[in-house]
């Protein structure tokens, strides 16, 4: 029993492993494409049908590019950077619940990673380990513009952690749970979070934003002020994990939005559909195929998500790096703050009062 | 042995292997990398006693939090210059003499310390995890608690006025 359950869980990390991967290349196409649709261009269309196999080629060009390495840098520490950058960036998407569960021969195996009853701080702790990545490999490079990049690219990082934790307790206040099960499970019948957290909600998005380097918080990366930031030194795919890790924290990011916020593999109408398929389908085929209707609608969600991220990088403007700090450490955390206490008096006074009028 | 003995022992070694390496770098940045595989190894510590909340804490704070900012001030500063003029022959011996006698201190204190044998049917091992530490923080503890948080505001009002620009003073 011990081995099968070793051997489904290795399956489902192995899944969620390889969806990661996946779906984080074929953001650098939508990238693209977004890009192209947004200038009234083709984006890329060379490589396979409606440019498909670009991630491919891409891939293929940064493996056989010559891999340098300065002559003074620290060997060792240039060659962990980009790869701590992409570890800790794969390592988040093993908490986050991608549906309910599949029925196998009456085992029930949950779509999720692992199931950690510390899940969001779990996923906390990842994103706040991101900033190694960067600042090693803008160390070892020796250049002095590669280590100001580096250094901005931190600061920025840990700056806006601060809103981003704030944010995160008013929902931890509601669900009282830190499991992300948990907290997508409460979110079940049309209870959204985004509905009792908005100002928590555009907190959070505006702080993923600058978690990942995306514009408008692109600022590590500065062609006018600091060449290329803290990836000036690199090339081939080294640089590669670089840009990659982004597109997977990019995933990352948008799947923990919409399932602390957006219910998840929750949607409107869940249980009918869920009551229709086991009535005529029975109980172990239509749970799952209820089951993987959820994961699509959670699916749906994410990419809309990144869709979004490229939206805003094709149409808003860059902020200026001290409006950054500004907007970081002056409005956002204040704000949080604020949130934090309206949620705690609704929680205590407002919600007894309307359960109460309900009755 | 079972394999979670093993992997204590595995982890203490790397720990005691990284906790060495800190201080025989000679590479300042070295060391604050060693010190983060430390801190890790703890973590690791905790979730074998269970108490998750506590690894992902210590993960959050010490190697998110306070050590970025070790490494950011280590790269600014270039300590490597300074380093090796300062270290002559009387501080490496002192050094020696005063580590020497702490670690003989601790290793009789420790040696003479009886620990209380878990009774394995009383254990709980959910005592660690973190709705088990809520209440405990949130009902007995809560003065110290509440204690704790007044005194980490103060020490934050403290900081921001050491940081604040006075009047007057040149805008770099």
């Amino acid at each position: 029993m011990e081995l099968t359950e070793f051997i489904i869980k290795t399956i489902t990390i192995l899944v969620v492993f390889v969806l990661t991967l996946v779906i984080a290349m074929y953001s650098t196409w939508g990238e693209r494409k977004v890009a192209g649709f947004i200038q009234d261009r083709m984006g890329p269309n060379r490589a396979g049908p409606g440019g498909l196999l670009q991630p491919l080629a891409d891939a293929g060009k940064m493996f056989f590019k010559e891999d340098f390495i300065p002559a003074l840098a620290n060997k060792w520490l240039f060659i962990s950077g980009p790869s701590l950058a992409m570890l800790t960036a794969l390592l988040a998407s093993a908490v986050i619940p991608f549906g309910s569960t599949f029925r196998y021969g009456g085992v029930e195996v949950v779509l999720q990673g692992v199931e950690s009853n510390i899940g969001i701080l779990y996923v906390f702790g990842v994103v706040a380990l991101g900033v190694y990545g960067i600042m090693i490999g803008g160390w070892a490079s020796n250049n002095k513009f590669s280590l100001l990049g580096a250094i901005r690219a931190a600061s920025q990082n840990i700056s806006y952690e601060v809103a981003m934790g704030l944010s995160l307790i008013a929902i931890l206040m509601m669900s009282s749970s830190l499991s992300l099960g948990d907290i997508v499970a409460q979110q079940h019948g049309g209870n959204w979070n985004i509905f009792y957290q908005p100002l928590g909600f555009i907190i959070f998005l505006t702080c993923s934003f600058a978690e990942c380097n995306r514009v408008p918080f692109d600022l590590p990366e500065c062609e006018t002020e600091l060449v290329g930031g803290y990836h000036t030194e690199y090339g081939s795919m080294k640089l590669g994990f670089y840009l990659f890790a982004e597109y997977i924290n990019m995933f990352v990011s948008s799947a923990i939005i919409s399932v602390l916020y957006f219910g998840g593999y929750n949607y409107p109408g869940m249980d009918w559909v869920y009551n229709q398929l086991t009535a005529s389908l029975g109980t172990t085929t239509g749970h799952n195929i209820a089951t993987l209707i959820g994961t699509g609608v959670f699916f749906g969600k994410a990419l809309f998500f990144i869709f979004f991220y490229m939206w805003v990088r094709w149409t808003l403007p860059r902020f200026r790096y001290d409006q950054l700090m500004n907007l970081g450490w002056k409005k956002l955390i204040p704000l949080a703050i604020f949130n934090i206490i309206i949620t705690g008096a609704s929680v205590l006074f407002l919600k007894p009062f309307i359960t109460a009028l309900l009755k | 042995m079972n394999p979670t003995l093993s992997f204590f022992y595995f982890l203490s070694f790397l720990t005691v292997l990284s906790a060495l390496m800190v201080i025989l770098s000679k590479n300042p940045i070295h060391s604050v990398l060693y010190l983060i595989l430390t801190f890790f190894t703890l973590s690791g510590h905790y979730i074998l006693l269970n108490a998750q909340f506590l690894a992902a804490v210590n993960i959050i704070v010490y190697a998110g939090a306070i050590m970025v900012l070790f490494l950011f001030v280590i790269m600014f500063l270039n300590v490597k210059d300074i380093h090796e003029e300062s270290k002559n022959s009387l501080t490496k011996i002192a050094a020696a003499i005063v580590g020497g006698t702490v670690f003989v201190i601790l290793f009789g204190a420790y040696r003479k310390t009886i620990i209380a044998p878990a009774d394995p049917n009383t254990f709980d091992s959910q005592v660690g995890m973190i709705e088990s530490l809520g209440k405990l923080l949130f009902r007995e503890y809560l003065l110290p608690f509440e204690l704790a948080s007044i005194l980490l505001l103060v020490a934050m009002v403290g900081a921001v006025m050491l940081g604040k620009r006075e009047i007057g003073e040149r805008h770099f």
